[in-house]
């Protein structure tokens, strides 16, 4: 049996040699060297470019963040959409009927394959067409070709989501609910949803982070959020290293304050539920 | 309404290879208590779900106060609003107060009054003797006191016929009989109810009828003076042995 060369025991050379032959294993000392590096000495950075205490810098700065509204906005539409879009998937993919539960199946599994990007492209420059070969006009501009995008892309995710914390909902809450009276969508808007929610909103809530992070793809479309600012700003002033760091801070900031905002509500719901 | 409550002829169910109900047939009259007992996995939970529709059957008719349950929709909200129904996990919603419990089928699914409701609810929580519990979460109660709750919420719809499964299995000794007296208040009250359950003290008490089931058919009926003292197969004399001296 061959066995990795790591897990044996006959060969364990010196450990900073062993290191020294994987290369992966530099990759952070080296790059925090750097960065610190470069904070330290004036050479390689120049903060000027967004040192809000001149004036131009202070012009560049509100150029960047002027951004976050649009990013925030296409965000929060997309995610709104797919919460409510991942719902209607999973609902039928819960049936007992193969059926009816095989749509379900397929629309998570196709949209889950697609890399964002591509999807982006075919809904940014594809979608028209075809909406307009059918008779409908319905200009795609970046800002609804993003959100188009970012929820159908992100309700696949959603969709699982939904389907694991309905399953985790013992099922006889179910029955005592159809003895009761309560019809399907009854019994999920009063019986099982409440009691599932509080176990999906954390996952859910990674989903809307993954949407902030991947709303940046829409700027390659040409939609003026936080990511077009950043390289539109870098093409007149040259100064990557700078203004692509805000630019990672700034999306820190935002999501951030996204888990900080999660965290309470995750408290809130979840001391309303115990006794 | 004088045909019987509840009426099974034929009534066979499998769970894939698995012949849980063998040509079940069983009446139970307006007002009569049937006790179904058997070794576990006999198939007497099963029967109970099927008179509800928690599991369909496949072939077989049954009846409940003479319609016919079938694959509709509205047969089958019919029987249930006609049946009510306690588990052995009692099965009660923890998210909401006992209260919001009891009213939650009667608002929404009848689309009773919250004022009418609420006075119904106090009113069943008062007859299993829990009034002052209304406020409270499922989770902050003992068992017996969630049994007695579910069953106020299953006589909240004030069906004619009551279903019990196992009842008392799951709660702690100085519980049970707590939810057995309320049981004994009802059937004293002339509900129609069908009880599975271990408890042979209450079967004797209460039972008109008695059913032994084992291995998904109905292997011996009769009145409990007769099936405890002279029971007549030699499967129901085992399983009588067992449950009573032990």
């Amino acid at each position: 049996m061959p066995q990795h060369p790591r897990s044996d025991p006959r060969e364990i050379p010196d450990p900073a040699g062993g290191r020294a032959r994987n290369p992966r294993r530099l990759l952070l000392p080296v790059s925090l060297c750097l960065l610190l590096g470069g904070c330290a000495s004036n050479t390689s950075w120049g903060w000027y470019v967004i040192n809000p205490m001149t004036p131009n810098g202070w012009t560049n700065v509100k150029f960047l963040i002027s951004g976050m509204g649009a990013t925030i906005l296409v965000s929060a539409i997309a995610a709104a959409i797919s919460i409510f879009l991942g719902l209607i998937v999973a609902l039928p993919g819960l049936s007992a009927n193969r059926w009816i539960r095989l749509p379900s199946r397929i629309y998570v599994e196709f949209v889950r394959s697609i890399p964002l990007l591509p999807m982006l492209f075919w809904v940014f420059y594809g979608l028209p067409i075809v909406l307009k070969s059918m008779g409908i006009s319905f200009p795609i501009d970046p800002f609804w070709g993003a959100i188009i995008t970012l929820a159908i892309s992100d309700s696949a995710f959603t969709a699982e989501i939904y389907r694991a914390g309905i399953q985790s909902i013992a099922r006889g809450q179910t029955e005592a609910a159809q003895t009761v009276g309560l019809n399907y969508i009854q019994t999920m808007r009063y019986v099982i949803l409440p009691q599932a929610i509080r176990r999906i909103l954390p996952p859910l809530a990674n989903q809307f982070i993954y949407i902030v992070k991947m709303s940046a793809f829409a700027s390659v479309i040409g939609m003026q959020e936080l990511t077009r600012r950043a390289n539109e700003l870098v093409v007149t002033e040259y100064r990557p290293l700078e203004i692509y760091t805000l630019l990672i801070l700034e999306y820190l900031v935002l999501v951030l304050a996204i888990s900080t905002f999660v965290r309470w509500l995750e408290r809130k719901m979840g001391s309303d539920e115990r006794g | 309404m004088t045909g019987p409550a509840i009426e099974m002829a034929g009534v066979n169910k499998w769970f894939g290879d698995f012949h849980v109900l063998r040509d079940i047939s069983l009446t139970v009259g307006q007002g009569e208590k049937v006790v179904i007992c058997g070794p576990s996995g006999s198939g007497k939970s099963t029967v109970v779900r099927c008179i509800n529709r928690l599991e369909a059957h496949q072939t077989g008719t049954i009846r409940v106060d003479g319609i016919e349950l079938t694959d509709s929709a509205a047969s089958i909200r019919a029987i249930r609003s006609e049946v009510g129904m306690v588990f052995q996990q009692f099965n009660l919603f923890p998210h909401l107060t006992v209260l919001e419990n009891l009213m939650l089928g009667p608002v929404k699914a009848r689309g009773l009054g919250r004022r009418e409701a609420e006075a119904r609810a106090r009113h069943y929580l008062d007859r299993v003797r829990i009034p002052e519990q209304a406020d409270k979460r499922p989770g902050q109660l003992s068992g017996g006191q969630q049994q007695r709750v579910a069953i106020a919420r299953s006589l909240c719809m004030e069906p004619k016929v009551m279903l019990f499964d196992e009842p008392t299995s799951a709660l702690d000794p100085e519980m049970i009989s707590e939810v057995l007296e309320v049981m004994t208040g009802l059937a004293r009250d002339g509900m129609t109810m069908v009880v599975v359950t271990h408890e042979m003290g209450f079967a004797r008490r209460v039972a008109d009828s008695m059913i032994f089931m084992d291995a998904g058919e109905i292997v011996e009926t009769g009145p409990p003076e007769i099936f405890f003292s002279a029971p007549r197969s030699d499967r129901c004399r085992k399983f009588l042995s067992q449950i009573l001296h032990h």
